[in-house]
């Protein structure tokens, strides 16, 4: 075991790892970081915290953590190399880590063009790649990218995101097969509409043998309407909804269609875990939580093991 | 080259509200090519100028100069006969040409006509677009020729985001992913398998990281 | 107070609107003694200087006539001199001068009566315009 994270531990059993998703609110509210967290407890190994989601201010994800940590949840700390550089970065980590929280997720970060901060400028002192050879550095030898000793370093276990869906879909394995060179330990997909060309793509995941050694965990977000699935469809780039999915949710009527969402939800996780090399699931309920709880117990995936 | 684009009228005629006499100068280098700041646009500026003032009643004396290299001292030193005679200069060049007027003329004020954009190429007729950074540690030799700190929306050095779309980028229809580009490249040239390689975080004291550069030719100095 | 006569320049491409401006002439028809011809060799020669400079010395108005889409004589002349007068009415209109001073015309040799119809219609126009905000400023600056 590389941490003491919950999360590698799950995932080391041989378990299907369950994560849930909490964005921080827009303000500070506390009480609102613990309600959404408090719907997702028992139900999942650990909860992703964002970090400033689609470019829009939010309380820190670092701040959302602690309180996850103080109702002994166990945080997937997210951090996108947009908004710091890398002295707030790693000064970051050891913040974390000396709070407790011992799993992250290393992004690049939605470009601020799509947030309410257009104006901002974007760092990217380092990309998503770099930054998890730093978290390991920082892991595994001890140094600080500048090459200093860190006292009591942090030991993350690494996570990174993968999207099968985005174009050139031929780079897509071997952008993963990047990421494990560079020292991830799990990653969590986009989410997943088209089984079919998920299929396709870890088909080229175990060709090259990555599903030993990176843990990869299935996204998974349920739609609450057709209009949700038009407009993920449609306007969110890298995420593939086929037509027939669109037509299914349009198909039942207005007061079902989030019965429906959920539905379809747990039928992609059934079929999802029949996959090789799936190690887990992360259900990203947007906005959502208190239906996480349904979805994993439905879904056969309850109660959560205790590590 | 250096790109520009002529700043609004608005912006430049509040600059110079109250000069009756200003020293109109371009430079026939990168601003001409890209048809921003040489002598045609300097002209063309100059009657705008002209035909505002007239418009209010005032009188306003364009006087126009075009200097070979306006970021070279040697040729700015051509508007020292005229420089008392005016009282503003307003410069059509990048801001490096802005600045060495500044610097050799201290009691004259300098006002730019010009936004400086990017350094770019030329994609067709009245069509320039970005190519280089400056960055001072040139990798282009990893990334099959296609600058991706310039050409990629997010700087990413081992790319493509999840948001490249039939070889677009995410932030827009009108702009090429920059690692579709590579990707492509890479395949045309057979070295696929360099992709793979991890581009280590990038030492930025090359590039603006370390403060304003210097080149020093000991040879030529 | 008697009528505003605008000063007209016309620069007239010399496969098209120069023959037509001929043509109306032998065929009698009226237009307006306001407009001041200049031969050009294709509207694509003409800068978006000359329409400036037309304008600083005080022309009211400014026609740039050239061949019917398609017809021009070398071949894309005429599409340039709509992008520059397209440009330049942006231009104008940054500095506080009407865009409609500046127009854009097409036509073939053939079309006396076009010609004739048209300046008489622009220069009607720019009648109601009244005149170059330039030279009005310029000629209370000469007053003062």
């Amino acid at each position: 075991m590389k941490t003491e994270s919950v999360l590698e531990k799950v995932l080391a059993s041989g378990e299907l790892a369950v994560t849930g998703e909490c964005g921080p609110p827009r303000g500070a509210l506390p009480e609102v970081v613990q309600e959404k967290a408090a719907m997702l407890k028992g139900y999942v190994d650990a909860v992703n915290v964002t970090d400033n989601q689609t470019a829009m201010v939010r309380m820190s994800s670092f701040a959302a953590s602690v309180f996850l940590r103080q109702m002994d949840l166990h945080p997937v700390f997210q951090m996108v190399t947009r908004d710091r550089n890398r002295l707030a970065i790693q000064g970051d980590i050891i913040g974390a880590y000396s709070h407790g929280i011992n799993t992250m997720l290393c992004l690049s970060g939605d470009h601020p063009k799509f947030g309410d901060h257009a104006m901002a400028a974007n760092v990217h002192d380092l990309d998503s790649l770099q930054l998890i050879q730093t978290v390991r550095g920082m892991r595994d030898e001890g140094l600080f990218q500048g090459g200093a000793e860190i006292k009591n370093p942090p030991k993350m276990f690494i996570g990174a995101a993968a999207n099968p869906f985005a174009d050139p879909f031929e780079l897509r394995v071997a952008r993963l097969a990047k990421k494990v060179k560079a020292g991830v330990d799990f990653v969590q997909t986009q989410c997943i509409y088209n089984i079919d060309k998920f299929e396709t793509w870890m088909e080229g995941v175990r060709e090259r043998g990555l599903h030993e050694q990176v843990y990869i965990m299935a996204g998974v977000t349920p739609m609450k309407s057709a209009g949700m699935a038009r407009y993920m469809k449609n306007r969110v780039p890298g995420i593939d909804v086929p037509d027939e999915m669109v037509k299914r949710m349009a198909g039942v009527p207005k007061d079902k269609q989030a019965q429906e969402g959920i539905d379809i939800c747990i039928e992609s996780i059934e079929r999802l875990r029949q996959i090789e090399g799936v190690s887990g699931f992360h259900i990203m309920a947007i906005e959502w939580e208190e239906k996480v709880p349904e979805i994993v117990k439905r879904a056969g995936l309850y109660p959560r093991p205790q590590v | 080259m250096i790109t520009a684009e002529r700043k609004p009228m608005d912006e430049i005629m509040g600059m110079i509200d109250g000069c009756g006499r200003i020293l109109l100068v371009g430079c026939n280098e990168c601003v001409t090519v890209c048809a921003a700041g040489g002598r045609k646009e300097v002209a063309l500026l100059a009657a705008g100028l002209q035909m505002a003032s007239m418009k209010k009643g005032r009188a306003l004396d364009v006087r126009e100069m075009t200097l070979e290299r306006q970021c070279d001292p040697e040729y700015v030193e051509e508007l020292a006969p005229h420089i008392d005679q005016v009282d503003a200069v307003v410069s059509m060049a990048c801001g490096c040409g802005v600045q060495e007027v500044a610097r050799r003329f201290k009691k004259t004020p300098v006002y730019p006509a010009l936004n400086t954009k990017f350094m770019g190429a030329s994609e067709g007729p009245g069509i320039w677009a970005e190519r280089c950074q400056g960055c001072g540690d040139c990798l282009l030799g990893l990334t099959g020729g296609i600058c991706p700190i310039a050409r990629c929306a997010k700087r990413l050095m081992n790319g493509p985001c999840g948001g490249s779309t039939n070889g677009k980028c995410e932030i827009g229809n009108d702009v090429d992913c920059a690692w579709h580009l590579i990707w492509e490249r890479m395949k045309e040239l057979g070295i696929e398998d360099r992709y793979e390689d991890v581009i280590a975080a990038k030492d930025w004291r090359t590039g603006r990281g370390n403060g304003p550069r210097k080149i020093l030719r000991e040879d030529l100095a | 107070m008697e009528q505003f006569e605008p000063t007209i320049v016309a620069f007239c491409c010399h496969y098209c609107a120069y023959t037509a401006a001929d043509m109306a002439g032998s065929m009698r028809l009226v237009y307006p003694p306001n407009v001041k011809i200049i031969r050009v060799p294709c509207s694509g020669k003409v800068d978006t200087l000359h329409i400036m400079k037309a304008l600083e010395k005080g022309a009211d108005g400014v026609l740039v006539a050239g061949c019917l889409e398609g017809d021009c004589h070398f071949k894309t002349g005429n599409v340039k001199a709509l992008q520059r007068v397209t440009y330049l009415q942006g231009y104008l209109e940054e500095i506080g001068i009407e865009a409609e001073r500046v127009q854009m015309v097409t036509m073939s040799a053939g079309m006396g009566g076009r010609f004739a119809r048209i300046t008489t219609e622009f220069t009607e126009k720019i009648r109601e315009l009244g005149p170059n905000p330039v030279n009005a400023g310029g000629s209370r600056l000469a007053a003062s």
